[in-house]
């Protein structure tokens, strides 16, 4: 089943109020899916700064002194910020790639979440309120997020498992449904050269999109290939660093409801997770329709 | 909404008055079924819905119950008899399988509205999405606005009125369910062609806009569809579709 909801703030007056708009909607669809939740922020993007969120099943013993040898591996600063299992490196822009290197080998444990100018991701096995909790995604300010809740099909109930899953810097999905061509697509995907954390149908749809606006496709552009080239059924909110984008299949049998006022687009997988959001009983409140491309950019 | 002027208006039309915020919706359901032949309350109200599934499901006596707000999947199914209208919009699965009665459905519907219904009427004034009537059975649906694709597939009887457009694959694989489409049809699905609008039928969908208290729009602004009646047996020659 799973539940997924997205939230892009037009109004920056509410940028801080977007964990706690976030989560609450989530928390909303908790029995579409009790297996792993996670949500996914984006802050406000720094032209100077990398962000990192990495995870470990061991974060007291992998966390440690990561900053500084990591900053000493990569002849860079490095901050560490820890929430519980996840913790976000920053870094200086560039430096991404050197640092998921050097992490391979210095903490060869620790997963990497995403990275990107503006992303977080955290994502756990748990209820949404558990998961809400553990990171404190109520007090996150940002301008977009996404989040889900999994009632798991296609691959384990693990944290690697749990949506967002991020492919490409500052770009994630989260997905409704299940795919029945991600084998064959993963394997031309890793033929392009993009790499793999799990057998997840979601993660092979959230690298087709990565693979897709790394050919010059824009969002809107990278969505509509979804319709043709992947097989199955799914309705994905997608972030980018400054977009947030929805479609559905043709057959449209996942669940879908969006609301759109002055001050936000809003999507749930169902009206329940809206409920709560300023202005919803005068907002503009529809289905989406299936096999079309919504998207919006800041 | 303030309750002031809810419970106000509810004493006006003295109705009982269910705040979904206070009560669970399971006590709702209880005390829906718990209602026998001639009892005195008729009148119910269901505010604070947010959403929830399953409001007002499994009602058999012929009492109204005016939902203020938008509900989520199943609201109103297996209907028998009871009046339902919702001031909102409804999730999948509004009506599913009704048997007699009413559902006016104020807002928006999502999938499956009416889906497998055997009698009753359920009025959709905004739009309705994919599979709308999906294996009617007898029900009577009048739509305002636009359906979503493969309405009526598989419809076995009863009348699917829309007065607006219908998506792809309208009445695929239909049986004997009459479909009534004044704009445009974005695709038929198979064996569902489109038909003749006798004198018959003229009557027939007056009465039903009239039911559906639709006013200002006349039967012969429609265009009727149906069964070819090719698939009813199997054929040795369309072995090969198989």
């Amino acid at each position: 089943m799973c539940g997924i909801v997205g939230l892009f703030l037009k109004d920056k007056s509410l940028e801080p109020q977007l964990g706690s708009m976030l989560s609450q909607m989530l928390i909303s669809l908790s029995d579409r899916g009790p297996d792993s939740a996670g949500i996914a922020i984006y802050g406000a993007p720094s032209k100077n700064e990398a962000k990192i969120t990495i995870q470990s099943a061991r974060p007291e013993r992998d966390f440690r002194g990561l900053d500084a040898e990591l900053a000493k591996a990569i002849g860079a600063p490095v901050s560490i910020a820890v929430k519980s299992t996840h913790a976000v490196l920053r870094t200086v822009p560039g430096k991404v790639d050197a640092a998921r290197e050097a992490l391979q080998s210095i903490r060869p444990d620790v997963r990497i979440m995403g990275a990107g100018e503006a992303v977080e991701i955290y994502k756990e096995v748990g209820l949404p309120e558990a998961v809400v909790d553990r990171f404190d995604v109520r007090s996150m300010t940002g301008t977009h997020g996404i989040g889900h809740t999994r009632m798991a099909t296609e691959s384990a109930v693990t944290t690697m498992g749990a949506h967002p899953f991020s492919t490409g810097a500052d770009q994630c999905l989260v997905h409704n449904g299940s795919l029945s061509n991600h084998n064959n697509v993963r394997r031309e995907l890793r033929r392009e050269g993009m790499t793999f954390e799990t057998e997840n149908d979601t993660e092979v749809a959230a690298a087709y999109l990565s693979s897709q606006m790394a050919h010059g496709k824009n969002l809107g552009e990278a969505l509509e290939g979804t319709l043709s080239d992947l097989d199955g059924f799914f309705t994905f909110v997608v972030g980018t660093k400054n977009g947030f984008g929805v479609v559905r299949d043709r057959i449209a049998c996942k669940p879908a409801v969006m609301a759109e006022t002055n001050q936000y687009v809003a999507f749930g997988s169902e009206y329940r997770a809206l409920t709560k959001l300023p202005g919803i009983d005068n907002a503009r409140v529809w289905e989406p329709e299936p096999a079309t491309v919504y998207f919006w950019e800041h | 909404m303030p309750a002031t002027k809810l419970s106000k208006a509810a004493q006006d039309h003295a109705s009982r008055v269910f705040d979904l915020d206070v009560s669970s919706l399971r006590e709702l359901n209880q005390a829906l079924h718990n209602l026998t032949s001639g009892s005195n309350e008729t009148a119910w109200e269901v505010v604070n819905p947010k959403g929830s599934h399953s409001v007002a499901v499994g009602v058999d006596q012929p009492v109204s119950i005016d939902v203020r707000g938008s509900v989520g999947y199943y609201c109103a199914g297996m209907n028998d008899g009871a009046a339902i209208t919702v001031h909102g919009s409804a999730g999948p699965g509004v009506g599913e399988n009704m048997m007699s009665g009413s559902i006016v459905i104020k807002g928006d519907a999502s999938q499956y509205a009416g889906a497998t219904g055997k009698g009753g009427l359920l009025v959709i004034e905004g739009n309705a999405s994919s599979r709308c009537g999906i294996s009617m059975k007898g029900i009577d649906i009048v739509v305002h606005g636009n359906i979503g694709h493969m309405s009526a597939f598989m419809a076995q009887s009863g009348n699917l009125v829309v007065l607006g457009d219908a998506g792809d694959a309208l009445g695929d694989s239909i049986y004997e369910a009459r479909l009534f489409v004044r704009g445009k049809v974005e695709s038929l699905g198979a064996d569902c062609i489109a038909k003749e609008m006798r004198p018959e039928h003229i009557e027939l969908l007056q009465g039903l806009l009239d039911r559906a208290g639709v006013t200002g729009v006349k039967p012969s602004e429609f265009k009727r569809y149906g069964s070819a009646r090719t698939l009813y047996n199997f054929n040795i020659d369309n072995a090969d579709a198989y």
